[in-house]
């Protein structure tokens, strides 16, 4: 099979195996989605297929293997091993279309989106409550008796109550999400709730209640201030 | 009354006398009165028409395809001037005629499609008053003034590029030839205005400006200079570059790959080059005008943002992620094919640095394709603790991608010095300290590029957007500007020591280019529905609310086969047009007879590389 073929397979295999079992036990890591970690591999094998066609020797070194043991042409022992292969891989893809089109009790995959787009009526607005460290304060001191128990007392998404949710209250402390958005999509989100959240927000996977029932927008707004404070965050401004 | 008595009873006796015949003509008569009654419906209607559709095709559908080819075409039309333009100056110059030819050769694909492009937009324009005639009456009201600066930059342009065109052969010499540069100067300068009046009304579509007081052309002026205007006029003009640059490419690929003499081969090897030069040069700043554009958007309307960039839009993303990829993979892939194949002996001395370029292009593109919301099953979600990855979720964001964006320019610069420097020996005596100084400002600033990506993330968003990523833009621009003189400098006084041989470049850069090609329509046929779908349920967001049956946006994967439909249809209109374009140049070579018997066994003839061609070079 040639040494110019065995590393690219090496690599690959070299590849997933970080992906699937050492990545994952990274301290503070989890599994990765097959989605991704196919996607990785695909970039691998791309990366693969260009280095070894970039001259005509190492191409002729890479294809030529496949192409002789495909086509059966002075592989000697390999024999038995092609017509394996021919017969297993249509019985793969075969297996790989029933698998992914016969009804099965597995949900789908999730394409969930997380942040959809507020409603008109929120996109311009401010926070009318003055930046100062006794509104932020009081803010926390709102956060502490009405967020926290989902969004954790350290605004990191593990409170008392977290455990409880799928998918997780949203972890304030990660620079991905609060700091990623304006004060008035907090103040929407917050307002309405997992009920409000509008059509492209579908499957509506969220257990956020809606305050507007419970709390008087000025809290809303110093809820805001103090999260953003406590998770040492900046809402995103353009000025 | 008695008279009228009369005549009643007169006509009375008369039917009596002819029943039958009568009977018929009044059936008949009734039966050709029928469309009447639609008539007088459409010429008194109640209320004024706002949409008219083709039920089962749907006019939405066709405005899209129709728009699509349409854009695609003008933004090819509009492109190819500018580097047609720029390969004639440096041709005159520099007195090197095949840099003439070339010009000429792209102005003849671009003369070609001049004609279908305005095609497309006068059946679009028929298309959009009849289905839209509500809103087209609106954009009439206000864009009025430009409509008829637009007629006007129309004619100019037709009749520059006439002149352009057939004056090529009788301008060739002194002050004619000046003339006829002056005249492609023209081109470009309508063109540009071409491009920049009609982005008026497509941009005020997503950020009006309305005034409600002025004249006419205050009113169109205010419009027109809306929010975003300007950040799609320059993203536009450079894609158009990128897209005129590759599509020549594509069209240098074809021919290479079915070129039936040396001459041919060398001729179309060069121009594949060009082409690839000139879509790799558009798209290194590409990125930066687009996130500009974004940037605006965003400001003028975090809705609008957010549908983009965290809505249900925001999957585009990584789909354009995935076709940019593919495009920097192909380009460099191409300039490292040229490498190895055109300067003779050189594979094993590039092999490290391309191994290099290429582990760090895959990196880059794993981060920038990476979602921040993951595809999950319920049990993968679980694991996760939601579909944000506690580890690659970072790569989900703005500043990683900013990041990844600008060392992918960087590789593919350096690629492209790499090919440049390649075959040749500095012989300045400052050549060691030039290399050392590139070497450090390429690593600073790919370090400088690095760091500002990671601490993108502990600043505020509005530090990242305003200081952070512009410094990257910048520092990848101060690299450009830096290495390539330098590096002009250095071989200015350099020895070749294996020349460059053209016309060797294996099939497979044929279909790189082709590859290159189609990505780039792809990507426009996505953004193009990113913009429109970005105003949602709005024709003219915030101020015209659709209220067709087709006031909803399209699902992904619908959206997603129209933009593969809309690809294909422009990659035969485009086909068919050189076809049509190239057909008197093969009636001239006189193919069919002599040129075919000059390869062996009548073979059709591979593109460089192949044993065949190597015995016929010897």
């Amino acid at each position: 099979m040639g040494g110019s073929l065995g590393k690219p397979i090496i690599l690959v295999a070299i590849i997933y195996l970080l992906l699937k079992f050492v990545v994952p036990n990274i301290p503070g890591s989890a599994p990765l989605p097959s989605s991704l970690i196919f996607l990785y591999l695909m970039l691998t094998t791309s990366g693969i297929v260009i280095f070894a066609t970039l001259s005509g020797e190492s191409k002729d070194a890479f294809w030529g293997p496949i192409q002789r043991f495909m086509t059966g042409e002075n592989i000697g022992g390999l024999q038995m091993l092609r017509y394996g292969v021919l017969i297993l891989f249509p019985l793969l893809v075969g297996w790989q279309t029933y698998s992914s089109t016969a009804p099965s009790d597995q949900p789908p995959a999730e394409n969930r989106t997380i942040h959809p787009a507020p409603p008109g009526e929120y996109t311009g607005l401010s926070n009318p409550v003055a930046k100062t460290p006794d509104n932020i304060m009081q803010g926390k001191g709102f956060y502490a008796a009405f967020c926290s128990p989902c969004h954790g007392g350290q605004f990191d998404g593990k409170g008392p109550a977290a455990r409880g949710f799928n998918p997780p209250p949203a972890n304030f402390s990660d620079p991905t999400t609060i700091a990623m958005l304006q004060e008035s999509y907090l103040f929407w989100r917050i307002k309405k709730g997992g009920v409000g959240l509008p059509i492209e927000g579908m499957p509506w996977k969220s257990a956020m209640p809606r305050w507007e029932v419970e709390l008087p927008d000025e809290w809303i707004w110093k809820i805001i201030m103090g999260e953003y404070d406590g998770a040492h965050q900046s809402p995103r401004t353009w000025e | 009354m008695r008279h009228q008595g009369g005549l009643i009873q007169r006509v009375i006796q008369t039917i009596r006398g002819s029943r039958g015949i009568l009977a018929g003509l009044m059936v008949a008569a009734g039966l050709f009165a029928l469309p009447s009654f639609g008539l007088a419906a459409d010429a008194a209607p109640a209320v004024a028409t706002e949409y008219r559709d083709i039920p089962g095709i749907g006019s939405r559908n066709i405005v899209w395809v129709i728009a699509q080819l349409h854009l695609l075409l003008a933004g090819f039309v509009l492109g190819v001037p500018i580097f047609a333009w720029l390969c004639e100056v440096v041709g005159w110059k520099s007195g090197e005629k095949r840099y003439d030819k070339l010009a000429k050769e792209f102005t003849k694909l671009l003369t070609s499609s001049y004609a279908t492009t305005a095609l497309f937009g006068g059946i679009l324009l028929f298309l959009l008053i009849a289905f839209y005639p509500k809103l087209m009456n609106y954009l009439t009201d206000i864009f009025f003034p430009s409509f008829i600066f637009y007629c006007i930059l129309f004619l100019l342009e037709t009749a520059t590029l006439y002149l352009y065109w057939y004056g090529w052969d009788a301008m060739q010499d002194g002050g004619k030839k000046t003339f006829h540069i002056f005249l492609g100067f023209l081109l470009n300068l309508f063109a540009f205005f071409i491009m920049i009046v009609p982005n008026s009304w497509a941009t005020f579509q997503a950020s009006p400006v309305v005034i409600a007081e002025g004249t006419d052309l205050q009113r169109a002026w205010a419009a027109t200079w809306n929010p975003t205007w300007w950040p799609v006029n320059i993203h536009r003009l450079i894609a158009n570059v990128v897209l005129g640059g590759y599509i020549c490419g594509a069209y240098a690929g074809i021919r290479y790959l079915a070129a039936r003499n040396a001459e041919e081969r060398d001729h179309y090897d060069w121009m594949g080059y060009v082409g690839n030069f000139i879509g790799v040069f558009g798209l290194l700043p590409l990125p930066f005008a687009g996130y500009w554009l974004m940037r605006e958007i965003y400001q003028y309307n975090q809705q609008m943002g957010i549908t983009l960039m965290g809505g249900f839009l925001s999957w585009l993303f990584i789909l354009q992620a995935m076709l940019i990829g593919v495009l920097f993979l192909g380009s460099n892939y191409y300039f490292w094919l040229g490498i190895t194949h055109r300067i003779p002996g050189s594979e094993g001395q590039y092999k490290k640095p391309i191994m290099a370029m290429l582990v760090i292009l895959l990196l880059c593109l794993g981060v920038w394709m990476t979602p921040h919301s993951l595809v999950a099953s319920l049990e993968e979600a679980r694991k996760m603790g939601g579909t944000h990855h506690p580890l690659l979720g970072v790569f989900g964001v703005m500043s990683a991608k900013m990041t990844v964006a600008n060392l992918m320019i960087l590789v593919t610069f350096m690629s492209f010095i790499m090919y440049w420097r390649a075959g040749k020996q500095e012989t300045a005596t400052w050549a060691k300290v030039a290399r050392a100084v590139m070497g450090a400002v390429l690593v600073i600033a790919a370090l400088a590029v690095i760091v500002l990506g990671v601490w993108g993330y502990f600043v505020p968003a509005i530090i990242r957007i305003n200081y952070f990523s512009t410094s990257q833009v910048l520092i990848v621009l101060f690299v450009m500007l830096t290495i390539t003189p330098l590096t002009a400098l250095l071989l200015k006084s350099a020895r070749t020591t294996t020349e460059m041989v053209w016309g060797r470049m294996p099939p497979r850069a044929g279909y790189a280019l082709v590859l290159n090609a189609v990505m780039v329509i792809l990507l426009m046929t996505l953004m193009g529905y990113a913009r429109s779908s970005s105003r949602v349920h709005w024709h003219i967001y915030g101020v015209m609310r659709d209220s067709s049956q087709y006031a909803f946006s399209p699902a992904l994967g619908y959206a997603a086969a129209f933009m593969a439909l809309n690809t294909f249809l422009f990659c035969m209109l485009v086909a068919f047009i050189f076809w049509v374009a190239t057909m008197g140049d093969k009636g001239k070579a006189g193919y069919g007879g002599g040129a075919k018997g000059e390869l062996p066994h009548g073979m059709p003839a591979m593109a460089g590389g192949s044993q065949s061609l190597s015995k016929l070079k010897g």
